[in-house]
């Protein structure tokens, strides 16, 4: 395993950032160092990224320092074993008015419409980590054959529950906003519920498989 | 109970933000001078958390129908009590039915608005803070309207008989640094005469990305004035300027962002990030602005400029010891306060 470079950001966050490419075997260990660091004191935030990690710290209370040298201790021990990601079922409502975009995708990618919801509930993906909106989040695992280019203009509102397909990822709307991913699909499961613990469906590490709950190619 | 008579521009609830769920996608909110929001809550007794009004701008008119005692900090309204005119920085006392009224900000950009006991909404995630982009928090998650009502919190148990709606009013010192800000807005963009420019300085370091910045770019960074564009909100400024363009356009993997940060999207306009913003970002990272520096850079107003200090961590972290100090002066004057309410008759109910 390469080593990661450590660095300050700001006067308040250390960043834990390993080479390029991202993988799969990287990103364990990121979420073995966030598991770590979520319980050293005066670290208030632990976010990882895309092959990174960020702290964020207490800067009148906290030696960064040190924390420095513990973020690369833990790095270091972290291993790639598989992090205890829990698996989580997703039923999505392919095609019609909820999937306006499931023929795009088709003719894309030379498949049926069929093909390509049976290829996308194949899957297994992988949260790599959250961003953009609550509860949104990055997922690896979408086979090549359904990698589809993003909107040429996005659409200003994209409902919440909308299952879309960006390029080489797939992902969940969990609120109404603007988005230029090809929408597929929409599913039910809430995605983000802040009177709920924890608020978010997702968690990085956890495992997700989209089921039919419907189709109408 | 706060009637919201008019609800101005932006009036949001805000206490010091929403902690520990940024790496769910959380943003962590909170006012943007959380400085002068601090300040608000120690002049009514309240611990510095409490949740109290965001005014961006204004103008805002509330309404109280019981007794109760408020403070306005942050910027200067020219604010009225029932028509009488009361400072900025100072706890007031206010009587059943009293109006009172935040003409458009003069200076500065936003001022808040705190009550003994404070903004009662129901806490999510740990905050009472509008998360305006998550439509959660605060009042349904949404900035004020006109006809709102605001339940307000049973004033602290600690808060003595110095914190009552009969004890005198009383008033503390701004942070030095306000007047800075509040003196230099007015003039806007351009060079006084004597060469020296007006913007409003604030102190930054190095980002991870700088060095991927030709020299020129990063000489601009530094000794350009950058414009506060209106295309700006609670979740960051865009600035206008010397465009920065990188020597490579290498992709960045998603990392995470954090409030302060300046990114430089393609177009080569920096965007400095604030509480609202989203958790991750894509794009390259010149710099941070210190955290001493957050609530100064939220009082300068859209269309004025700014210019960025090279700083050291030493620095900053000395400008946070001296905002504790400020603090803990403000503590010690609402101390002797408290004394010398203590000390005196209890006034007797009219």
């Amino acid at each position: 395993m390469t080593q990661p470079r450590i660095f300050q950001f700001g006067d308040a966050a250390l960043v834990c950032e390993a080479p390029a490419p991202a993988t799969l075997a990287c990103q364990r260990r990121v979420w073995a160092a966030a598991a770590a660091a979520s319980d050293w004191p005066h670290v208030l935030e632990v976010v990882p990224g895309m092959n990174n990690l960020t702290i964020v710290f207490d800067p009148l209370e906290a030696d960064s320092a040190a924390l420095a040298s513990q973020l690369q201790a833990a790095w270091e021990a972290g291993g790639d074993a598989p992090a205890a990601g829990r698996e989580v079922e997703i039923p999505v409502q392919y095609g019609g008015e909820f999937g306006p975009d499931l023929q795009v995708v088709a003719s894309h990618t030379g498949l049926s419409a069929e093909e390509v919801v049976q290829r996308h509930t194949a899957g297994e993906y992988v949260v790599f980590f959250l961003g953009f909106q609550p509860g949104f989040a990055y997922m690896g695992g979408l086979e090549e054959a359904l990698h589809t280019p993003r909107r040429a203009s996005p659409r200003l509102e994209v409902p919440a529950g909308s299952v879309g397909i960006g390029g080489e990822q797939t992902g969940v709307y969990p609120a109404t906003s603007p988005g230029g991913w090809q929408l597929i699909g929409r599913t039910a499961a809430p995605l983000f519920d802040p009177t709920r613990t924890p608020p978010t469906l997702l968690q990085p590490g956890d495992r997700v498989r989209f089921t039919v709950a419907g189709i109408d190619a | 109970m706060i009637d919201v008579i008019r609800a101005g521009l932006l009036t949001t609830v805000q206490d010091l933000g929403r902690h520990g769920y940024r790496h769910l996608g959380v943003a962590m909110g909170g006012a943007l001078d959380r400085l002068s929001l601090e300040v608000g809550n120690r002049l009514v007794g309240n611990r510095p958390d409490a949740a109290g009004l965001e005014v961006t701008f204004g103008p805002t008119v509330l309404r109280f129908p019981r007794a109760t005692r408020i403070a306005i900090t942050g910027t200067e309204f020219g604010a009225t009590l029932d028509g009488k005119p009361v400072y900025s920085w100072w706890s007031l006392p206010v009587q059943a039915g009293q109006e009172l009224t935040l003409q458009a900000a003069r200076r500065g950009m936003r001022g808040y608005v705190t009550v003994a006991g404070g903004i009662d909404v129901l806490p999510m995630l740990g905050s009472r803070s509008t998360d305006l982009a998550g439509q959660f928090g605060g009042l349904g998650g949404r900035a004020l309207r006109d006809g709102d009502r605001l339940p307000v919190g049973a004033p602290s148990a600690r808060a003595g008989r110095g914190f009552s709606p009969q004890a005198p009013e009383f008033g503390v010192k701004a942070p030095a640094w306000c007047k800075f800000v509040l003196v230099h807005e007015p003039l806007r963009r351009g060079r006084h005469p004597s060469g020296v420019p007006w913007a409003v300085p604030i102190r930054v370091l190095q980002g991870p990305e700088y060095e991927q910045f030709p020299a020129a770019a990063q000489e601009a960074f530094w000794s350009d004035e950058w414009l506060v564009t209106p295309n700006s909100n609670r979740m960051g400024y865009r600035l206008a300027g010397t465009e920065l363009k990188r020597t490579r356009n290498t992709d960045l993997l998603s990392h995470a962002v954090v409030p302060g940060t300046i990114q430089v999207p393609p177009n080569g306009q920096p965007i400095v990030l604030l509480s609202d913003a989203q958790t991750t970002g894509g794009y390259p990272k010149i710099g941070a602005v210190i955290q001493a520096d957050l609530w100064k850079l939220a009082q300068v107003r859209l269309n004025s400029a700014i210019r960025f200090i090279p700083t050291t961590p030493q620095e900053a972290r000395q400008a946070l010891v001296e905002e504790r100090t400020y603090l803990r002066q403000i503590d010690a004057a609402i101390a002797m306060h408290e004394e010398r309410c203590a000390r005196q008759p209890a006034v007797a109910a009219l």
